[in-house]
């Protein structure tokens, strides 16, 4: 991966000053470089990292990893069928599995009875869709190499040779 | 009644800056720029290792040179990395830290009235070491004009008929040098010719940014003449753990052994038990940490000319030497003033001999954020 989309992913919020310090790649180059990387849909955003574990958002309260059993169309393999799922605002993240199922979603809500509603009304009587599990979410400990957990405290001396 | 306290250790010279050590202790949310050590923790898969070996009973004493395993592991590790070739039953000790390796290496090497050449700005154990090993530090100084690097001609003055060894020190704590193949090459010509031994610190071998690093004993007839000491603290962040080795020559390394098994028996058998996972286990985190070392040296050196503080390129470790003489301050007052006025601290250069005076080292063990408002706050204090 680029240096500068690697500086990126762990601190979106470093400057191009900052990278040119660190990489020795003059400031205006990195400027050009993001710039194209935003254009060509490589950086899709910039966002802080939240615990969610730690903070009450009524609207994602409830969490649930719904797999799903699909029947592939002629032409379109899965992808007309994820297109409709996905677009649901409940579905924060689809993604095309190999395994027994085919779809792995990651559904939020306000509470069980949102998620189960989802589950029953729209996403179980879609057509092509033969069948769902759904797991409720009951403590993330790791997300995207983000361990979420305070950070421990710093055990070193504060000076040594 | 007799001093409890022996002549000899009465006559060390206690550390000038133990005062100042100890104010930085003494305060809180103070940013450190002062630590000699990694800011990363001991990669999870290598406490795990230990972990487990506690858990099925590994609690006992190993051989005295290590365990087999370990020096196996050590030995094609060198062969592996840098083509050296040492055999694991012989030549080559497992140590606490390259702290006891440099011990038993003196002890080992040096008859009252040897000289042992040392460089400075250095780090602070060599000469009282020496000292205690009953030989002669001769201390060889070296200044920024020369970017604090060892020149043949250098070398070559200071060699006496009482020379018995060169302490090599690269890279360098404190001023981050270290020496090409060819510089190397050059050193051990004039060594060669005079016979004259090599004690080698290359604790942090793994982390040279602009070129790959020579271990001294690789270079064409240096091993017979050379002991090769490394750890696992710094390259694997395993300070904690002290475990270091030692290589050289079967004779040296036998005498080595000799006071190693009356003073130390052996290193704690949990702390090889994770070296072993360090050399074998994947290395990615390692790699991972240079990567950050290496781009916070970029940071540090380029802020340092900003503000105005001259240093020289430090080729290795994860320190940097500034001059601080424009501000008009010595070492110590400028580390004081710093530390109580903006709560940053550094260790005065004079801690590394009197030729750090007028400088200070900067670890930059520290991570990013630390650093860019450390230096947030060296630059105001500069400016007043």
């Amino acid at each position: 991966m680029d240096v500068i989309l690697e500086l990126l992913s762990k601190d979106a919020r470093i400057t191009p000053q900052e990278i040119s310090k660190l990489t020795r790649i003059k400031a205006d180059e990195v400027k050009k470089r993001i710039k194209k990387y935003e254009k060509d849909g490589i950086i899709l955003g910039y966002k802080a990292v939240i615990n969610k574990e730690m903070i009450e958002d009524k609207e994602t309260e409830v969490r649930a990893l719904i797999e799903v059993k699909v029947a592939p169309q002629k032409d379109l393999g899965f992808d007309k069928v994820a297109e409709r799922i996905y677009a649901f605002p409940e579905v924060a993240s689809c993604y095309l599995l190999s395994g027994s199922y085919d779809l792995l979603l990651v559904v939020e809500g306000r509470d069980l009875k949102t998620v189960s509603r989802f589950v029953a009304e729209k996403l179980s009587p879609m057509e092509h869709v033969r069948g769902t599990v759904t797991h409720f979410l009951l403590k993330k400990y790791k997300e995207d190499s983000m361990i979420l957990k305070s950070k421990e405290e710093n055990k070193r001396l504060a000076i040594s040779y | 009644m007799k001093n409890i306290v022996s002549q000899k250790v009465q006559e060390m010279q206690p550390s000038g800056i133990r005062a100042f050590f100890d104010l930085v202790l003494g305060m809180k949310d103070v940013i450190s720029l002062g630590v000699g050590e990694p800011d990363f923790v001991t990669p999870w898969h290598i406490r795990e290792s230990a972990i487990y070996s506690i858990e099925e009973g590994y609690t006992s004493y190993t051989s005295n040179k290590g365990l087999v395993k370990l020096r196996t592991y050590i030995s094609h590790f060198l062969k592996k990395r840098y083509g050296l070739e040492y055999d694991a039953e012989e030549e080559v000790l497992v140590t606490v830290g390259v702290s006891e390796g440099l011990d038993l290496a003196m002890r080992a090497m040096l008859d009252p009235g040897d000289e042992i050449l040392i460089c400075r700005p250095s780090y602070v154990s060599y000469g009282p070491v020496a000292e205690l090993a009953g030989g002669r530090p001769k201390f060889i100084s070296l200044s920024q004009k020369d970017g604090f690097k060892l020149s043949p001609e250098v070398l070559k003055k200071n060699i006496g008929q009482h020379t018995k060894a060169l302490l090599l020190n690269y890279p360098c704590n404190p001023t981050g040098v270290s020496y090409t193949k060819k510089e190397l090459a050059a050193f051990n010509k004039i060594l060669e010719k005079h016979g004259i031994w090599v004690i080698s610190d290359e604790v942090y071998d793994e982390l040279t940014y602009d070129f790959d690093h020579t271990p001294f004993s690789s270079l064409s007839g240096a091993k017979e003449r050379t002991v090769y000491l490394n750890g696992f603290s710094k390259a694997y962040a395993m300070t904690g753990w002290r475990v270091g080795f030692a290589c050289g020559p079967r004779d040296v390394i036998q005498a080595m052994t000799k006071i190693h098994q009356y003073t130390i028996m052996c290193v704690p058998i949990v702390s090889q038990m994770a070296a072993c996972e360090a050399l074998v286990g994947p290395h990615k985190p390692f790699e991972e940490m240079k990567r950050e070392y290496h781009r916070r040296r970029e940071f540090v050196v380029a802020r340092l000319n900003e503000i105005g503080l001259s240093c020289h390129q430090p080729q290795g470790a994860f320190y940097a030497f500034p001059s601080i003489k424009r501000t008009g301050l010595s070492s110590g007052d400028f580390a004081t003033r710093l530390l109580k006025e903006k709560k940053v601290a550094l260790v005065p250069g004079t801690a590394f001999g009197p030729e750090g005076e007028g400088y200070v080292r900067i670890s930059y063990a520290t991570s990013f954020d630390m650093l860019k408002e450390a230096f947030e706050r060296i630059e105001e204090f500069i400016k007043k």
